[in-house]
């Protein structure tokens, strides 16, 4: 196999510059100033500085705050639709998973474009909620319908993991749990939660990947107005264009998911160890 | 797990599949709609799909989404899979390092990696449009590649290659006739994983395309300002072609499965009736 060793080449070249290049030019753009073209650039903090203003503050509670909520959705209906899907024979479990994966193919975009007709003032719900009589509710441009959009999106890539894990669980296991007395509140909690742990943290470290950084689904179901730091992105770089400040965002970003990410495997090492 | 099927959880899987559905039943249904509403049913039409394949910008987007995933899948795949080939026989400091390398883009939100790219764009004075588009899903669908096909590498005795060339292959013969025939399914993934993920992709297209190179994401992504169901039936027609695509990757290799345990059991009848 000796011979194959030069076939790395190409992509050692190509994701040097396509990669690695583009990482060190955001992280150059953040902390100078000088315009876009790194001509006559001086090197500052004031990117960041100018991240701690107000403004900028609440637009990053703002994400955390949905994204943290859109987690929490996802993993609770995800885990629970997971587990129901587990129960039954495996060809079936199969198929069932082919179902919910077959959304997660198809264009984000579309989708998300369809909840408008869904949602909107004059749309489906509230055209059904008057046939039924009642008061026609506002739900475009609220947080709600961001978040139902990102919950749709995203719940997939919650279910798929926790269903590896629990289909990958020990059937004699919780019959044991069960032979010593547990009932079945604590078979769950104390046998099967634990050993899906692992789906859990990938599921939750994804959907918060996902649901932190998307700037479509604010602006489609949010409005214009609606600010996340995705959003606040896309603005530096296609209106404003403030590319230092962009990319300190940028950079920002990528260290809040990298430490979430490094905390979730924290947590799953720690629950390693204890079980030994 | 336990195979305790109960009606409640059963209805529970029906009204998720439901809510992941629903979004992509209301485009379809009212991409037959005769009128422009999209929240009432005024009568069965195919005017919107006339409509579709009358407008030149949509199927100018059209081609652009399709050539593009092709032509990024067939380089990403080629690319993707010589590395994966070449990473396993390669000292343990390189291999780690273009591991790292590769994780980069998988790991980042995809609107850090868009912004990385467009910088490099201009910092390159590689002006915007379908060259920069390319370049730009290569570069994102390539480690996807990687990562479906060196699991697959790796599990190789090594010695098989070394077995086709004592044999008098050369190691170009060996690669093409033993090694990539036993990664297959590896590179098959890869290139379904790669072909919808360009196909998919927005964000990325959204900052590195330019002069008028547009995708079908972006085209959505404009229009969403006023209702228009051409981009219904658009959307109908991706995910039928989308939902057949993935139903037959799924169902071909159980129908192949199925026959070939059935000759299986057929040889077994005819040995069991020959010694009775």
């Amino acid at each position: 196999m000796k011979y194959y060793i030069k076939m790395v080449r190409p992509y050692m070249v190509w994701s040097f510059l396509m990669v690695v290049i583009p990482m060190v030019l955001i992280a150059i753009y953040s902390v100078t100033t000088g315009g876009n073209t790194l001509v006559n650039i001086q090197f500052t903090l004031e990117n960041f500085a100018k991240f701690a203003e107000p403004i900028y503050v609440q637009v990053f509670l703002k994400s955390l705050r949905i994204g943290l909520i859109t987690v929490g959705i996802c993993l609770v209906l995800g885990y629970l639709l997971a587990y129901q899907i587990c129960r039954f024979e495996e060809r079936i479990q199969s198929s069932l998973i082919l179902l919910v994966t077959i959304p997660m193919w198809i264009n984000t975009l579309l989708r998300t474009y369809a909840w408008i007709s869904i949602l909107s003032d004059n749309g489906i719900i509230n055209t059904f909620l008057q046939a039924l009589g009642l008061e026609p509710v506002t739900m475009m441009y609220t947080d709600f319908a961001v978040i139902i959009g990102m919950v749709s999106d995203f719940l997939p890539f919650m279910v798929i993991p926790i269903h590896t894990s629990l289909s990958k669980i020990d059937k004699s296991l919780i019959e044991a749990a069960e032979d010593l007395g547990a009932t079945p509140f604590q078979t769950f909690t104390r046998v099967i939660f634990k050993l899906s742990i692992p789906g859990v943290l990938s599921g939750v470290i994804v959907t918060f990947l996902l649901s932190i950084s998307t700037f479509v689904i604010p602006k489609l179901l949010g409005g214009g107005q609606y600010t996340l730091i995705g959003n606040l992105i896309e603005n530096q770089f296609i209106s404003v264009g403030n590319w230092n400040f962009g990319s300190a965002l940028s950079l920002i970003l990528t260290v809040v998911i990298l430490a979430a990410i490094t905390l979730m495997r924290k947590l799953d090492q720690e629950e390693k160890e204890e079980e030994l | 797990m336990k195979k305790k099927k109960s009606l409640p959880g059963t209805i529970y899987i029906i009204v998720c599949f439901l809510f992941l559905y629903l979004p992509i039943l209301v485009t379809m249904f009212f991409s037959f709609n005769s009128s422009k509403s999209l929240t009432k049913f005024t009568g069965f039409s195919l005017r919107w799909y006339q409509e579709l394949f009358a407008d030149a910008e949509i199927m100018s987007a059209v081609s652009v989404s399709i050539t593009i995933a092709l032509l990024s899948t067939l380089i990403s795949t080629v690319l993707g899979t010589a590395t994966a080939i070449g990473l396993s026989k390669n000292k343990k400091v390189i291999k780690e390092l273009i591991i790292n390398i590769n994780n980069i883009p998988i790991m980042n939100p995809d609107i850090v990696t868009a912004i990385g790219l467009m910088i490099l764009f201009s910092f390159l004075k590689i002006e915007k449009g379908y060259m920069t588009m390319l370049l730009a899903h290569i570069s994102f669908c390539t480690p996807y590649v990687i990562t479906s096909v060196y699991p697959k590498v790796r599990a190789l005795n090594p010695n098989l290659a070394n077995a086709a060339m004592d044999l008098g292959a050369t190691p170009w013969q060996a690669l093409y006739k033993v090694i990539i025939p036993m990664i297959k399914d590896g590179i098959f993934a890869g290139v379904l994983l790669a072909f919808t993920m360009s196909f998919d992709d927005f964000v990325i297209s959204y900052f590195v395309t330019g002069n008028g190179v547009k995708n079908i994401s972006i085209i959505v992504y404009n229009m969403t300002k006023r209702t228009n169901p051409t981009i219904n039936a658009l959307s109908t027609i991706v995910i039928l072609v989308i939902m057949i695509m993935l139903i037959i990757a799924n169902a071909v290799p159980a129908v192949m499965r199925r026959r070939k345990k059935q000759a299986i059991i057929r040889r077994e009848q005819t040995d069991q009736g020959a010694a009775a």
